[in-house]
């Protein structure tokens, strides 16, 4: 939750009302229906739902108020002094029945929503309060039913069953005005008012991005789930958190049968009951048929082949060509005991491992401890590297503290949100949702980005700069602050240092001078400077567009510079935030799951940190930094005499075969190490490259806390067991690192979560000390810094000092690098890569899930209309994107967003890997790849990888 | 004392700007508007005559004015020329002759009320009345006799709602055009979020007569102890029907005998709609009624918009009840459940020879309380009306 601003918003007021003859106390503010429920007074109503505007349409809420001619709707009004209220008179349950008969007279014999306590009750609420108020429908009015609607089963996940309508429009309000989409309207008028997609098209080819809002906000099964229609009769429901991006929004997995039947949004801090299409429906991968259920063993001489990978069958999952099946025992010994002897023979720098953001902070925590203890070098790194890792190095130089100044939802009380470098409504949904909903308040949107996407429709500006000109765009919107003279003097003066070096550094980026580099005109420009640095308060929100550059750390920087010189930082509305990419990315850094720090980002270098932790776990630790996920594949392929050279991995629930860039050269690092243990839910197309697969559990099987984009520590229970012989990550991690040598004991259940949990804890006592695993349990989700059990957490940080040795903000002047790979006469495009909206990082869990595969089945590169008709080629073509490292051939798709002479790929897809073509340079401070800037040629045709998919789809 | 019958021709040549202006108009407007003109006589004359809105509500006029103008600025006004309710053409008739007569009244509102944008609602049949207020404001703002407000035309697209006063204001913010739930009232929460003035065409229509000849002018008409005058858009089985401008609370019987020349041969007053569709259906037993706010309401019905129409011995009032049933059914929102599926349902149970009035009384009991708006709140009348007068036909 955000803190509150002022006293006025925690210090309720209220008032004294008579609600049936009795005196009753509500608050301000506050309506009849909700004021009646504290007091335990039911009022019926159906189209209220708490999170949507009250609406008041239905009239099953109505209620007689002393001194009006007809009845109220409870649900719009709000109680006022003195106001006399009748709710259950004569009169007033006379309309509220009539009401209730009225719209049972039209349901269908056989209802979608059967309520759970009696399945004969089959219209969801409606049904429920019918048999509250003990309403049946009169056979003179059954007699009238409706002409009713066809049934709409085009979309893959929803069904649209308009017999069960009752035209409350909860769906209508959750599409446009929760989770502004904007996709469902009302249509027609009186009884043949109807719910319609777009314009009255079937739902499946509408524009509609199955956020599932409107199944969540519908009382009726009208719009149901298709999994779910019917009863609604589960084993248990178990509270979690999604396992996709780094929003973190809380769900509840319905669970039958020791399957994930369905899944609910569920009122988190970060999400407040919404859900995005994965959260919502992408559950079923953890039931896949294609999950790694035993230990496996690479079988004697099999090479290691990465051009084999191009064509291998994943739908078949026929891996025993390659691999045998071995027992746990087995497994273990040879995975584990080949790391040691080369660890033992080649020294400790000969070994690294690869955690990952996908798992568990005790994961996390308890991995890189394996790495530093057990493997004895600091080469321990994640995803992270791939995605913020010069954020995060910008960050900790500038603002000493890597994680976000204020929540995403803080936007509400932002004049000015400026997003830069991000897609939100497609890779962080739930986020982008806040975002719509204060613009719709009134805030005004930023959108920097070389792609026009879709949140730029929310936008006061749209600033669609040519790909790799951030720093250029940047520093012309900080000269123009410091020369019009909008900078917050005050705020320079008492926080931040080095601001002249600043100045003189911005002197030669004007405007009128970056116009051309840049490609926004200069106007433009300064229009958006003032109204950052005038607005009440500004918020930077920003993504791997950002970041992934060479120079991804300068473009950071600026960012840094652009909010101190306007003192948009440290209050509400204002402040820094990058928006984590998984869901535990966060978290995963935060427990010391990179190569320079232990957790809590205390540096290695840092020798009473150092000391520290030698201390705290008993072992001599190494003092210099680890290699990175890019060098670790460069010193894997190192020649014999390199004494760094690393020879052995073990790798839990990464991809680096799919995700790093210049895959040609990664998986032939991969492949030529000595030793490669991989732990992973599925045969991934690293696991392929391995010598000992571990099969482990997917995010609803295990149970541990994951930390999100906001700062907060969430915790997931476990729903349901693994498949097979497959077993939590903890316990693979804990018996590796028995068979490294370590003697650990974690006790208690669920592999000792709460034991690691509780020792991480210790390890960042100066972040999450307040946070005890008995006060997870209880509150599902707490913001940190928290530094006692009484600590709500701060949302907001950098109020009055930044976590900088001395307390002050570090600005570091950027100038203009350009980007490593030029276009030029051979490759003229750019490759852009990113993700999509259905699709997850590399793939593996989205496209094993039926209907997130139903959406998006196949890899697709964009190219704006001009490039296609200058091209010569019309969307749904076969092209081939080239570039010095690779190629694929692909289907091309019409995306007017995408700028001229770029293409953007999605890096989701295995049979065109669009990180074959990607560049490995490196930014020289965050050391992440170079994702969204390489040079390309794009020509017609090509021959399309001959498999495709994992054979997920085939929805009815 | 009551003017000529037959006062309004059929189809005059309308009277255009230059001669309304030959004949005195808009000095009122411009001296008012250049401060030569007390504000505050002019508001004391709109209370001291009585007049009411004219659209049907009877809202006070003169309050109105002064409620919208305590409100913050900036305030906007919307006018009604919707004239959706079955059997009223007061409004046309009066447009289609005498435009600026409106006009001036709706200059001297917005100058009296402080208003800087007007918004005037035209019902999109009224293709004629549409071309007359284009020309007519193109001749005004060319050559205005003093500053003017901005006035916006904005045509309304068949839908008997929008002529209820908030489902207006959405229809004129683009969006779809169903009734506002209220509080708030569009007094202070109107058109575009701000507080509006909302006015028939016809009573702004009065508005320089009864400044310039005085408030007593209006309130000195009248008949059976009522005062003012109204504009009754008489139409069924007369022989003379019409827009009759006739003192307020004149009786049926009285309208028929003095203005409408007696009923069509052949046919004898068995019934009549005192106000369009949604007012009900008097029997010819309560012809001596005075037809007026406030005196219909004991029997039942209303006056509205002075909307009569004239059953005879021929007719049946339980098809008249039907045919209004479904013409609520048809232009229902959607949005409030009563309404939405009582005017449905209703209009089936209307077909049967034998109406289920119990259930019909149910319909009625929750569309009238519940509804959002009065379209849902007065589609019972009819039937109520024909259950009350008429029992022998649905027996």
């Amino acid at each position: 939750m955000n803190a509150p601003v002022q006293l006025a918003e925690v210090t309720l007021q209220t008032v004294e009302f008579k609600l049936d003859n009795q005196t009753l106390i509500a608050f301000e503010g506050e309506s009849i229906l909700k004021a009646a429920e504290r007091h335990g007074v039911c009022i019926p109503h159906l189209c209220y739902k708490d999170g949507l505007r009250a609406d008041g349409n239905c009239r099953a809420c109505v209620v007689e108020i002393k001194g009006e001619r007809t009845l109220a709707p409870s649900c719009c009004r709000n109680v006022t002094a003195d106001m006399e209220v009748q709710a259950t008179s004569e009169r007033a349950v006379k309309s509220q029945k009539m009401v209730l008969e009225m719209l049972l007279s039209d349901m269908p014999d056989t209802g979608y929503k059967w309520n759970e306590k009696d399945e004969t009750q089959q219209h969801g609420k409606l049904s429920d309060w019918a048999a509250r108020l003990d309403v049946t429908v009169r056979p003179e009015l059954k007699a009238l039913r409706r002409e009713q609607p066809k049934a709409d089963v085009s979309h893959p996940a929803m069904a649209v069953n308009l017999d069960a309508c009752i035209q409350c429009n909860r769906c209508v309000r959750a599409c446009r005005e929760e989770q502004v989409n904007d996709v469902i309207g009302y249509a027609l008028r009186g009884a043949h008012s109807e719910i319609v997609f777009d314009l009255h098209d079937p739902m499946g080819d509408s524009t509609c991005v199955a956020c599932g809002e409107c199944v969540q906000a519908c009382p009726t099964g009208a719009l149901m789930p298709k999994a779910q229609i019917g009863s609604q009769v589960v084993d248990k429901k178990v509270d979690s958190v999604c396992p996709f991006c780094g929003v973190g929004c809380l769900l509840t997995y319905n669970v039958k049968d020791n399957k994930i039947v369905s899944v609910d949004g569920r009122d988190g801090p970060a999400n407040h009951n919404r859900l995005c299409v994965k959260g919502r429906f992408g559950f079923d991968y953890a039931a896949s048929p294609q999950r790694l259920t035993v230990p496996l063993i690479r079988k004697a001489g099999v090479p290691k082949d990465p051009a084999a990978l191009q064509n291998l069958n994943r739908n078949s999952a026929d891996w025993s060509d390659v691999f045998r099946e071995a027992t746990w025992e087995e497994a273990l010994a040879l995975g584990a005991g080949k790391l040691k002897t080369l660890r033992d023979t080649h020294g400790k720098k000969s070994l690294a491992g690869f955690g990952s953001a996908k798992g568990s902070n005790e994961e996390a925590y308890l991995f890189q401890k394996l790495v530093r203890t057990g493997f004895g070098s600091n080469n321990v790194d994640h995803c992270t590297r791939l995605c913020h890792a010069s954020s995060v190095a910008a960050l900790l130089e500038g603002v000493g503290s890597a994680a976000v100044s204020n929540q995403v939802n803080d936007v509400e009380h932002a004049g000015l949100i400026f997003v830069i470098g991000s897609n939100p409504t497609a890779n962080h949904p739930v986020a982008a949702t806040w975002m719509k909903n204060a613009v719709k308040k009134g805030a005004r949107i930023v959108v920097a980005d070389p792609r026009g996407t879709d949140i730029s429709k929310h936008a006061w500006r749209s600033l669609q700069f040519k790909p790799d000109t951030d720093v250029a765009m940047l520093n012309a919107l900080i000269h123009t602050v410091i020369e019009e003279g909008l900078t917050d003097e005050a705020f320079i003066r008492n926080r931040v240092n080095n601001f002249e070096a600043l100045r003189e550094n911005v002197k030669g980026y004007s405007p009128e001078a970056m116009a051309p580099i840049c490609g926004i005109p200069a106007q433009t420009l300064r229009e958006v400077a003032r109204e950052f640095a005038t607005a009440k308060s500004a918020m930077v929100l920003w993504g791997m567009g950002v970041s992934q550059h060479v120079h991804g750390t300068d473009n950071a920087r600026c960012l840094i510079a652009l909010v101190s010189v306007t003192g948009q930082i440290g209050k509400p509305g204002s402040g820094l935030h990058p928006l984590r990419g998984q869901n535990n990315v966060q978290g995963a850094s935060d427990a010391g799951l990179i190569p320079m720090m232990y957790p809590n980002y205390l540096r290695v270098t840092n020798k009473a940190a150092h000391d520290w932790f030698e201390n705290f776990w008993g072992m001599p630790l190494d003092d210099q930094p680890g290699y990175t996920v890019v060098e670790i594949m460069h010193k894997a392929l190192a020649p014999d005499s390199d004494p760094h050279k690393v020879r052995g991995m073990y790798i839990m629930g990464e991809n680096p075969a799919m995700s790093d860039p210049d895959l040609n050269h990664a998986r032939h690092a991969l492949a030529s190490l000595d030793h490669l243990v991989v732990q992973d839910i599925f045969m991934t197309e690293t696991a392929w490259l391995a010598d000992v697969v571990l099969p482990a559990t997917a995010w609803p099987e295990k149970t541990g806390t994951v930390s999100n984009t906001d700062r907060m520590v969430q915790l997931g229970k476990q729903a349901v067991t693994p498949p097979g012989q497959a077993k939590p990550d903890l316990w693979i991690i804990q018996q590796v690192a028995a068979r490294m040598g370590l003697n650990w004991h974690y006790e208690g259940e669920h592999e000792g979560v709460a034991a690691v949990y509780e020792e991480m804890r210790q390890a960042m006592h100066a972040a999450i000390s307040g946070i005890t695993w008995a006060r997870l349990q209880r509150e599902s989700s707490v913001t940190y810094p928290c530094l006692s059990e009484n600590d709500p957490g701060e949302p907001i940080e950098f109020i009055d000092h930044f976590a900088t040795d001395d307390g002050r903000v570090h600005l570091v002047p950027a100038d203009i690098i350009p980007a490593n790979e030029r276009p030029d006469a051979d490759y003229p495009f750019v490759l852009i890569t990113g993700r999509q909206l259905e699709h997850w990082h590399t793939g593996s869990m989205t496209r094993r899930t039926k209907v997130l595969d139903a959406l998006e089945p196949m890899a697709t590169a964009s190219l704006c209309g001009d490039d296609l008709q200058v091209l010569g080629l019309a969307a749904g073509d076969v092209i081939t994107v080239q570039s010095r490292r690779g190629q694929v051939a692909i289907h091309v798709r019409r995306d007017d967003g995408t700028p001229r002479g770029a293409v953007f790929m999605p890096f989701a897809y295995y049979e065109a890997a669009a990180n074959l073509m990607t560049n490995a340079a490196l930014d020289p401070f965050g050391k992440i790849p170079e994702f969204k800037y390489c040079a390309v040629a794009v020509r017609a045709g090509g021959e399309l990888s001959p498999v495709a998919g994992y054979g997920a789809g085939g929805l009815n | 004392m009551s003017p000529v019958p037959h006062a309004i021709m059929v189809s005059p040549g309308y009277t255009g700007y230059d001669t309304y202006r030959a004949h005195g108009g808009y000095a009122l407007a411009a001296a008012l508007v250049n401060s030569e003109e007390d504000v505050e006589g002019v508001l004391k004359s709109m209370e001291g005559s009585g007049l009411r809105g004219l659209g049907g509500a009877g809202f006070p006029a003169g309050r109105k004015w002064r409620i919208v103008r305590e409100q913050p600025s900036p305030r906007l006004m919307a006018v009604n020329i919707d004239e959706g309710e079955p059997g009223t053409f007061k409004d046309r008739t009066y447009l289609e002759r005498d435009p600026h007569r409106f006009l001036e009244g709706l200059v001297i509102a917005a100058q009296v009320v402080g208003i800087e944008v007007c918004y005037i609602y035209l019902r999109g049949e009224y293709h004629g009345c549409r071309a007359i207020l284009e020309t007519e404001l193109a001749k005004l703002r060319a050559d205005p006799p003093c500053e003017l407000p901005t006035i916006e035309l904005r045509r309304g697209a068949g839908s008997y709602i929008c002529g209820e006063e908030s489902a207006m204001i959405e229809s004129i913010e683009g969006k779809r055009g169903e009734p506002r739930m209220r509080p708030p009232y569009i007094a202070q929460v109107g058109l575009f979020g701000r507080p509006t003035l909302e006015h028939n065409f016809e009573t702004l229509y009065w508005v320089r007569d009864i400044v310039e000849r005085g408030p007593e002018w209006f309130s000195g008409f009248g008949r059976n102890g009522r005062t003012g005058l109204r504009s009754y858009s008489v139409s069924g089985r007369v022989k003379l029907p019409g827009v009759k401008l006739a003192p307020a609370g004149i009786s049926m019987q009285e309208l028929l005998d003095e203005y409408c020349g007696g009923m069509l041969d052949g046919h004898t007053l068995y019934g009549y709609l005192p106000g369009g569709a949604s007012g009900g259906i008097m029997p010819a037993s309560h012809a001596h009624v005075p037809l007026d706010f406030d005196t219909l309401q004991p029997h039942g019905t209303f006056i509205g918009s002075a909307a009569v129409i004239v059953l005879g011995h021929h007719d049946k009032a339980r098809d008249a009840a039907l045919n209004m049933m479904r013409f609520f059914a048809d232009e229902s929102c959607g949005q409030c459940t009563p309404c939405r599926v009582g005017t449905a349902k209703a209009a089936k149970l209307m077909e049967a020879p034998v109406w289920d009035n119990t259930t019909l009384e149910d319909l009625n009991i929750v569309m009238t309380d519940a509804s959002i708006c009065g379209l849902g709140q007065a589609a019972p009348n009819p039937v109520r009306c024909v259950q009350k007068y008429f029992p022998q036909e649905i027996a």
